[in-house]
């Protein structure tokens, strides 16, 4: 059903936790789905030095948070708002279908930390 | 990897000795059992042998079973039979929230041609309220239908209380027996049932055939057209094979299953009482007193945690068990049976069930019991809800949009 990469990463993820004092945090999903999705960001500058997440989900949900820290971590803050869902489910390689709706939330649960950095630092 | 199978309730391993006594079936007896030849011949009687194998079981007479594909042919069968057969008499059907999809979707789909289906509703722990059996029924009903164990959660539904209910009423009453056969004692006589559905893979006979009791007497419009098998009530060329193998594990269950499943209850009230006792936040969904539940099921929610996570986890372990969390419900919301309860959302994708059979061994619960609590805490330090402060975000609407167009 799940390809290597996202048992891979399902099984081994990387950046799991919270960062103290994290200067941006952001949250997607819910539990009617099944998924929810908590990114903490450590931006200095403009460039995200560290990223962790914090994942209730499916297979899809935690590869994919995994797989997100592992795409933003060094990016600017441009070039992560750029990064889409489907870009990190290509990045593993592909979800099945039925995944890419509820569990398929990494890439915008990014997207609200940057946007609560933004927020907070403006 | 050691591999521990608890999935008992999603489908059986072939017993050896149904293998072997279905083997001849595909060269040396290969015949059609309906042909007047020596092919035919050699086969019809092994056709007979069998129902009277599965009339035994549910002590009714072989006349009165009909071979059906699986369960779900055989629930389809039942209930629409029914409402075609039974319609000049009423358009009223009697059924649970909690049933398997066989007749859940059977009943949706006869509510759109003009039945009316109640559903009645379970408490928090699965259980019906008779008494809202007894007020539901009306003139008009002609059929009640409710499974004699949930393959969910294992409870088992009081059968003959609802025999009783249906045969004061004048009720036709099926149950789907599919979870229940095998593990307890199933007796369509004493319980009062008019049809009775079973399906052979989940008793160790294989995939691809089940048997309907049908009461002498009770009027049904046939399902499946065609030929003139099975008393011209169900077409089509009899599984010979599966039939001899469904004979066979009706058989075996007959003489076996007290032995069998007072050893897997032993087995299921370790694990069960091992994790209450030792996994803190769990929750056990379904009767909390084990003498309602089937010998064999196990349904517990381990909170904060998706349940499709947990089982890639157990089976990393070689671990093989069912959840009821919508990503492996193959739906966006989780199982049918947790919401019915009432279960937090949460708990509800949260379910695990461990479904047992007389091939597991008490080592395995012991493996189980050791490697479990590691995994649960190692997913729970990766889940957001885990010791959360913030409420917990409830709802989605774009599942409801999805949900909407569906």
């Amino acid at each position: 059903m799940y390809t290597e990469k996202v048992m891979d990463h399902f099984s081994n993820p990387r950046n799991v936790g919270e960062i103290e004092n994290a200067n941006g945090v952001g949250e997607v999903g819910n539990a009617s789905c099944g998924d929810i999705m908590k990114i903490y960001l450590k931006v200095e500058g403009d460039i995200i030095k560290d990223v962790k997440f914090k994942t209730f989900g499916c297979g899809a949900a935690i590869a994919t948070s995994s797989m997100v820290t592992e795409l933003a971590i060094g990016k600017t803050l441009d070039e992560a708002l750029v990064l889409t869902n489907q870009a990190v489910a290509e990045a593993l390689d592909g979800l099945p279908p039925a995944k890419m709706h509820c569990s398929n939330l990494a890439a915008d649960a990014l997207h609200e930390a940057i946007k609560d950095y933004k927020e907070k630092n403006s | 990897m050691k591999q521990i199978y608890l999935d008992n309730n999603a489908t059986t391993m072939v017993k050896p000795e149904v293998l072997e006594a279905m083997l001849p079936y595909f060269r040396e007896q290969f015949g059609n059992p309906s042909s007047v030849h020596w092919a035919g011949r050699m086969v019809s009687g092994a056709i007979e042998k069998a129902r009277e194998q599965v009339a035994q079981l549910l002590n009714c007479s072989p006349a009165e079973i009909i071979f059906v594909s699986c369960g779900s042919e055989g629930d389809n069968f039942a209930i629409k039979g029914t409402a075609e057969a039974l319609r000049h008499k009423g358009n009223h059907i009697i059924t649970t929230t909690v049933e398997h999809p066989a007749v859940l979707e059977t009943c949706e789909y006869l509510e759109k041609n003009g039945f009316e289906v109640t559903y009645l509703p379970v408490d928090k722990d699965g259980m019906l309220d008779l008494a809202e059996l007894e007020a539901a029924i009306t003139d008009q009903t002609i059929l009640i239908s409710i499974m004699w164990a949930n393959n969910e959660t294992g409870n088992l539904f009081p059968i003959h209380e609802i025999g009783e209910i249906a045969n004061r009423h004048k009720v036709r009453f099926h149950t789907d027996a599919v979870q229940a056969i095998g593990k307890v004692p199933v007796d369509v006589k004493a319980a009062k049932v008019d049809m009775l559905v079973l399906s052979g893979h989940k008793v160790g006979a294989p995939k691809g055939v089940g048997a309907l009791y049908l009461r002498r007497g009770t009027r049904i419009t046939r399902f499946m057209h065609g030929g003139h098998q099975e008393r011209n009530r169900r077409a089509g060329t009899h599984n010979v094979a599966g039939i001899v193998g469904l004979g066979v594990a009706c058989e075996l269950a007959r003489l076996n299953q007290e032995k069998d499943y007072a050893y897997v209850r032993r087995l299921r009230d370790k694990l069960e009482q091992g994790i209450l006792s030792t996994v803190p936040d769990v929750k056990l969904n379904g009767h909390p007193n084990p003498d309602l539940r089937l010998p064999n099921t196990l349904n517990i929610s381990f909170n904060f945690i998706e349940g499709e996570s947990l089982l890639l986890f157990f089976d990393m372990k070689g671990i093989a068990a069912s959840s009821g969390s919508a990503c492996t419900s193959g739906s966006l919301e989780p199982s049918h049976v947790m919401q019915a309860m009432g279960v937090d959302i949460v708990l509800a994708h949260s379910s695990v069930r461990f479904s047992f059979s007389a091939e597991n061994t008490e080592e395995e619960v012991d493996f189980i019991l050791a490697e479990l609590p590691p995994i649960v805490q190692r997913l729970r330090d990766m889940s957001p809800l885990y010791q959360r402060e913030a409420p917990t975000p409830l709802h989605c609407d774009e599942c409801r949009m999805v949900n909407k167009a569906s």
